[in-house]
């Protein structure tokens, strides 16, 4: 894939500009990034049979809750991780588009399961290959289903990922305004 | 009972009003719930028109989890469909993997060892133990009581353990073959299995007496989500939900397939047909499913797991690696699939939402020609907007719990 | 054990029933005409020795090259008499219409929405006959032996992925 691609744009990355930020701008990154992964707000879109291992995994003994990630929140607009657990099918593949869309910045997403991550063995006519067609994806958890395990540690990846991001107080600059007429 | 829980429901008269207290005029309105919504589990888009808090007309939209089940085992081998029925109840796949073989075996004229047979009904009580189990808790979650849920996940990761010791998945098993099982129990295993009922049974109480009795629970599942007995078979209802509505149809005392006939149990039977039933139907079943494994493990005999013949079952290994018969018979069912005769049969199983049927077409070569799936739940969920027509929206909630909709089985 | 049930059935229809056979592992089978399944269904269900009072699972399968092309399926059971019967309804590509059994039972609904939807056989007098799990844009009836394994019509514009490897697995398409 080419990096121009604009489903390879992370808001939170910074720029190469940012890159030469003060050394305050980088602890006010490194303590955002702190704040942020601790406090994971997940959607769960969750479709198929990987539904039971995320039940399993939010459950008591694996405890999802340890990493700050636990509390779900049902509107797509207060959360600020997806997870995809399960197949997205053609049929399914503009409503996640839209619930993707109508997270606010910054946000992530999990590809829970081989089926959201690349289609599993449902290479067929409804079953689409993968949500990393139509949105950006910043972890793979494979298995089918995974095991608790993993998804843990597909979790801490993440925390890790959103730990070594770059994030600010405030964005770059605001919207251009539409040309007047 | 029903009497004291009845007068709960009667709504205070209310007095003569005046205009002034009359109500705003009302309109009805379109709500949308989901496909992704947090109480449609699955992906089932509900469309509901309502009155206020009246349903006065439902529309169900489902596909959201068409997965092309059935495209995808005619292009695949006999044995490699195996790995697809796990994912139609993702929730008991084995009895799934069952059903299946069944219906294959029933093609082939092939009978399986008794030892088998056991091992297969063993799993499969297990597998339908951890669906009730995940019903109850994904119920207690929705109506507001999260105990349940870490109760019910613990007691079902238990059974899913024990599973795992012997088919190394944790809910996609994939335990049953054609002309038998994929493995023998480990050393110990059934052991192990009774104490983990045990402990399992220990937490199902814990979750009876959070909400069996329990005033809320009651007052949204009694009398909600009604469906008559007469309704209910001409919906084609199977399974707990029928029985709840009061027809004592269960396929294992129906036609007893496997050893179903040597073994002793009861089917519960409800009255009301409404949540509470149903959910009660449940409860019972997981203590019936427990005396089921008791008794297999006592009758067991050792014995061979699958069976001998080689048209059908793969050689052991031994005989692979050591003869050129062996190494051809392997190769061949591995590569072609094993050649089941021309013609096309219907096997059911009782899967822990009902009647799960598979009809299958073959015509002679390695792959289904044909697999179709009469999924249980495909029926309680056709069902759904005339159970719910003048109902409260809130009692659509508990009762699409106990109908419990798969999405893998019913959208395939 | 219905054999009773065949025998009645050839009595009592002696033209829409063409055959009548016991199908691997003792299923009863009776092959009857495409006009005459409403009529048959009827009778199954009113009929007191017979009552198949469940809703039958229907399904359909494609002989392509074969003629007629559809085999219509309807596996049904009676909770009175515990016994089964299958009827398998032949459909022609060229006139695939098929009378509706919803009015006989509520619960075939969805699955003459389902023969629809993948095998594109229309069921006349049926109150809802929209696609089951496909989409309305979607062209084709997909469980056809003649649509593509991998015939996907998506809904909204998909990143290009070149095709990566595949190993073993569903091949055809």
């Amino acid at each position: 894939m080419s990096s121009s691609s604009d489903l390879d744009l992370v808001p939170a990355i910074a720029t190469r500009r940012e890159d030469a930020l003060s050394g305050l701008g980088k602890m006010v990154s490194q303590g955002l990034g702190w704040a942020r992964k601790y406090s994971l707000f997940q959607y769960p879109f969750v479709t198929a049979c990987c539904g039971m291992e995320f039940m399993a995994v939010a459950a008591a003994r694996y405890d999802l809750d340890r990493f700050g990630a636990a509390l779900p929140r049902f509107s797509p607009r207060q959360a600020d991780l997806l997870m995809v657990v399960g197949t997205i099918n053609v049929k399914q593949a503009p409503i996640l588009k839209r619930v993707y869309d109508s997270m606010a910045d910054p946000k992530w997403v999990v590809a829970f399961g081989v089926c959201a991550s690349s289609g599993g063995f449902y290479d067929n006519y409804a079953t689409m290959q993968g949500i990393d067609r139509i949105i950006p994806v910043d972890v793979y958890i494979p298995g089918c289903p995974p095991r608790p395990e993993q998804v843990l540690d597909g979790i801490m990846m993440l925390q890790q990922k959103i730990q070594d991001q770059r994030h600010q107080l405030i964005g770059n600059e605001p919207p251009a305004l539409p040309a007047k007429g | 009972m029903a009497k004291d829980t009845d007068n709960l429901l009667v709504v205070p008269p209310v007095p003569e009003a005046s205009p002034l207290d009359a109500p705003f005029p009302s309109k009805r309105m379109l709500v949308n719930l989901g496909p992704s919504h947090p109480a449609m589990h699955g992906t089932v888009r509900a469309v509901v028109e309502l009155d206020g808090e009246t349903i006065h007309g439902m529309k169900l939209d489902i596909g959201f989890l068409h997965r092309g089940f059935e495209k995808s085992c005619e292009n695949v081998t006999w044995t490699q469909v195996f790995p697809y029925t796990d994912r139609l109840n993702y929730v008991s796949s084995i009895m799934n993997n069952v059903g299946y073989a069944m219906a294959v075996e029933k093609l082939c004229d092939l009978a399986i060892p008794d030892r088998a047979k056991y091992l297969r009904v063993i799993t499969s009580e297990l597998h339908r133990m951890c669906d009730h189990l995940t019903l109850v808790s994904a119920m207690g979650l929705e109506l507001g009581a999260m105990t349940v849920l870490i109760y019910g996940m613990e007691a079902r990761d238990l059974i899913w353990d024990r599973l795992t010791e012997l088919c190394g998945a944790r809910l996609t098993s994939n335990y049953a073959r054609v002309g038998g099982v994929s493995r023998d129990i480990p050393e110990g295993w059934a052991d192990k299995v009774l104490r983990t009922l045990d402990r399992s049974n220990e937490m199902v109480d814990e979750i009876d007496r959070l909400l069996t009795r329990n005033r809320i629970v009651i007052d949204r599942t009694r009398g909600t989500g009604v469906i008559s007995r007469a309704d209910a078979i001409d919906y084609g209802f199977t399974g707990p939900c029928l029985r709840a509505s009061g027809e004592p149809y269960d396929v294992r005392k129906a036609s007893p397939y496997l050893i179903y006939d040597r073994l002793d149990f009861d089917i519960p039977v409800g009255t009301n047909g409404d949540n509470f039933d149903r959910y009660l139907m449940r409860m019972e079943e997981m203590k019936q499913s427990d005396r089921i494994v008791r008794q297999c493990f006592e009758q067991m005999q050792p014995g061979a797991i699958a069976s001998d013949d080689p048209r059908f079952v793969l050689p052991p290994k031994p005989e692979v690696y050591g003869s050129i018969e062996g190494a051809m018979a392997h190769f061949k069912i591995i590569m072609e699939g094993i050649r089941v005769p021309a013609g096309e049969a219907y096997a059911c199983v009782e899967a822990a939402n009902g009647e799960l049927g598979f009809y299958a077409v073959s015509d002679g070569g390695g792959r289904p020609y044909k697999l179709g799936v009469r999924a249980p739940g495909w029926n309680m969920l056709m069902a759904l907007p005339q159970i719910m027509e003048g109902r409260m929206l809130a009692d659509l909630i508990p009762t699409f719990d106990t109908v419990n909709m798969i999405g893998g089985e019913v959208e395939q | 054990m219905s054999q009773a049930a065949l025998q009645k059935l050839k009595e009592r229809f002696p033209d829409a029933v063409t055959q009548t056979y016991v199908g691997k592992g003792g299923d009863d089978v009776a092959l009857v005409k495409k006009e005459a399944v409403a009529e048959v269904c009827r009778f199954l269900k009113d009929d007191p020795e017979l009552q198949f009072d469940m809703a039958p699972y229907i399904t359909a399968a494609d002989y392509m090259g074969s003629e007629p092309r559809f085999d219509l399926v309807y596996q049904m059971y009676s909770t009175k008499k515990n016994h089964r019967i299958r009827l398998r309804v032949g459909v022609p590509e060229s006139d695939p219409v098929v009378a509706s059994v919803t009015p006989i039972w509520k619960g075939a609904n969805w699955y003459e929405r389902y023969c629809w939807d993948l095998y594109g056989i229309r069921f006349e007098g049926h109150p809802d006959p929209r696609r089951l799990y496909m989409y309305e844009e979607f062209v084709g009836h997909p469980l056809r032996k003649d649509y593509s394994l991998r015939g996907r019509q998506p809904l909204m514009p998909e990143r290009t992925v070149d095709e990566p490897f595949r190993g073993p697995g569903p091949t055809g398409g």
